[in-house]
């Protein structure tokens, strides 16, 4: 399939909020957080989570043909997953807001609203996750490693963004985030690795002979009846090289992992202000190649129906 | 239960693409909107057609045929497209089982095209929207036309007769009656989509 930098930009930086939304959220709910100190890193840590939040669903619009329709993409939540994060997404930055608020105007942070927010993220990753693992023609996508994947890159993004925020606001608790990071990091990697792997394997659904429906072991598509472009030859193409895709796939798996658990376990104390940051901007990048193979490692059924270059 | 569909036979589909011209002339003209066709003089025409016919070369040399083969959405009955778009601008009509899109209340998001896995629907780049074969549903529903021509415009266009139209819950209907006596079948059935188009089979290709 083509992937949509609208969709990469998405769900990269709103796995990012939501993981961070749960770095922050997690040390208050567990009773071990409280006084100024962590007053001072909840405020700018929440503003971030509402920034990423509205960059992604900022970014979500430009998927549409018809942005100025997006409010009714609510309507379908018994049946869509996509109708459902729609719904989900804002009331997770609502939940964000009303905390800030409650830190800018009351000092403090109801543990009501830092339980709500840690739900309606899981909820959102699993609405996100669904989208794709719910369509089940897309093998490389109907899998539960899809949704756990979805939940622990954005924890590792989230950690490491509260890591670096930490190290400004909350100094004591860097290293911390920095090893929740790290675990979160190693975890993703592995799950993703597996999915690749397993996507790797996989055969599309169905078969030429059934998509046509003649039972003969040879084949072969002489036309795909028209010489221009359709939108079926587009949308479930990428156009890249496997040598493309191979580096693709190496770029993920260095700049969106390997490098950023080897640069928050490795760098030494006195270097975090520029390490830190540092691993936090190659995870993103990383993440972002590593979303555009997800969507490019998609070898749609439909693809049987245009194989001719004619 | 209506569930109107067409059932297509390969024995006589001769790749003319009458059908597919006859598409795009009804539905570009149609109340729907037009079909978009961007750069249709240029170096890359990117245009939108609700019915495509493909083709493709069956068995070894010196034992092949030629096998044409239209394809537009089969209007399945359990359609994967439905469920998934998130405004309810994909629906299938209660009483005849069309799939349709309500281009009034379509967002573009793609995500039916994405679940249809047989490419039967294209987005229009130009209106925004997803677009589908609707069975001619404007020509279905419209008193003024002829009852004799009241049937998708790509039947009504065939010079072979391949395409034929009606009811395939009804067993007396002439396609009911064309899928029991000569085999017809649906495409990848084991996806579990039921689609509710057929194909009658090239008989020389199946004895193979």
């Amino acid at each position: 399939m083509r992937p949509a930098f609208s969709v990469l930009l998405l769900t990269t930086l709103i796995g990012c909020a939501q993981g961070l939304a749960v770095a922050l959220a997690v040390p208050l709910l567990a009773g071990g957080a409280g006084g100024t100190a962590w007053l001072d890193f909840w405020r700018p840590g929440l503003a971030l989570v509402l920034g990423l939040g509205a960059a992604g669903l900022v970014a979500s619009f430009a998927h549409l043909g018809r942005p100025e329709r997006a409010w009714r993409a609510a309507a379908m939540w018994r049946t869509s997953w996509l109708s459902r994060e729609v719904i989900v997404l804002p009331g997770f930055l609502g939940v964000a807001a009303l905390g800030l608020l409650a830190l800018l105007t009351r000092q403090r942070w109801p543990q009501a609203l830092a339980a709500l927010l840690v739900a309606s993220a899981l909820l959102l990753w699993l609405c996100t996750a669904m989208i794709y693992a719910g369509v089940r023609f897309l093998r490389e996508w109907a899998t539960p490693l899809t949704v756990v994947n979805f939940l622990f890159i954005g924890l590792a993004s989230g950690c490491l963004l509260a890591a670096c925020l930490a190290l400004w606001r909350l100094p004591l608790q860097a290293a911390h985030y920095a090893m929740a990071a790290a675990a979160a990091l190693a975890v993703a990697l592995l799950g993703r690795v597996a999915a690749a792997w397993r996507a790797h394997r996989l055969q599309p659904a169905g078969s030429l002979q059934t998509a046509i429906g003649v039972p003969s072991p040879h084949i072969r598509q002489t036309s795909k009846g028209f010489t221009a472009a359709a939108f079926t030859t587009q949308e479930f193409f990428h156009g890249r090289s496997a040598v493309w895709v191979a580096g693709v796939r190496f770029c993920w798996v260095l700049l969106g992992f390997i490098l950023p658990l080897l640069l928050l376990l490795f760098t030494p104390l006195a270097l975090r202000a520029v390490g830190w940051p540092l691993a936090l901007l190659s995870h993103l990048l990383g993440l972002l190649a590593e979303r555009w193979d997800f969507f490019a490692q998609v070898r749609h059924p439909q693809n049987r129906y245009v194989q001719a270059a004619l | 239960m209506t569930q109107l569909a067409l059932v297509i036979d390969l024995n006589v589909c001769v790749g003319c693409h009458a059908c597919v011209t006859s598409c795009k002339q009804w539905n570009t003209s149609g109340a729907a909107g037009h079909l978009s066709d961007l750069d249709p003089y240029g170096e890359n025409p990117l245009g939108v057609f609700f019915n495509r016919v493909q083709t493709y070369e069956v068995g070894q040399f010196p034992q092949t045929q030629t096998v044409h083969f239209p394809k537009s959405c089969l209007h399945c009955e359990q359609p994967p497209c439905v469920p998934v778009c998130p405004t309810g601008a994909s629906y299938k009509r209660k009483q005849d089982g069309i799939v349709l899109v309500d281009s009034d209340k379509c967002i573009g998001c793609k995500y039916c095209a994405w679940a249809c896995p047989y490419g039967a629907r294209e987005f229009d780049a130009d209106r925004g929207v997803m677009t589908k074969c609707t069975l001619c549903v404007d020509r279905l529903d419209d008193p003024a036309i002829p009852a004799a021509q009241r049937r998708p415009a790509c039947v009504n266009a065939c010079p072979t007769q391949a395409r034929l139209f009606g009811d395939v819950h009804d067993p007396d209907s002439e396609v009911s009656r064309a899928i029991r006596e000569r085999g017809g079948y649906t495409l990848m059935p084991e996806l579990g989509t039921r689609p509710a188009n057929h194909y009658l089979p090239r008989r020389a290709a199946h004895a193979e």
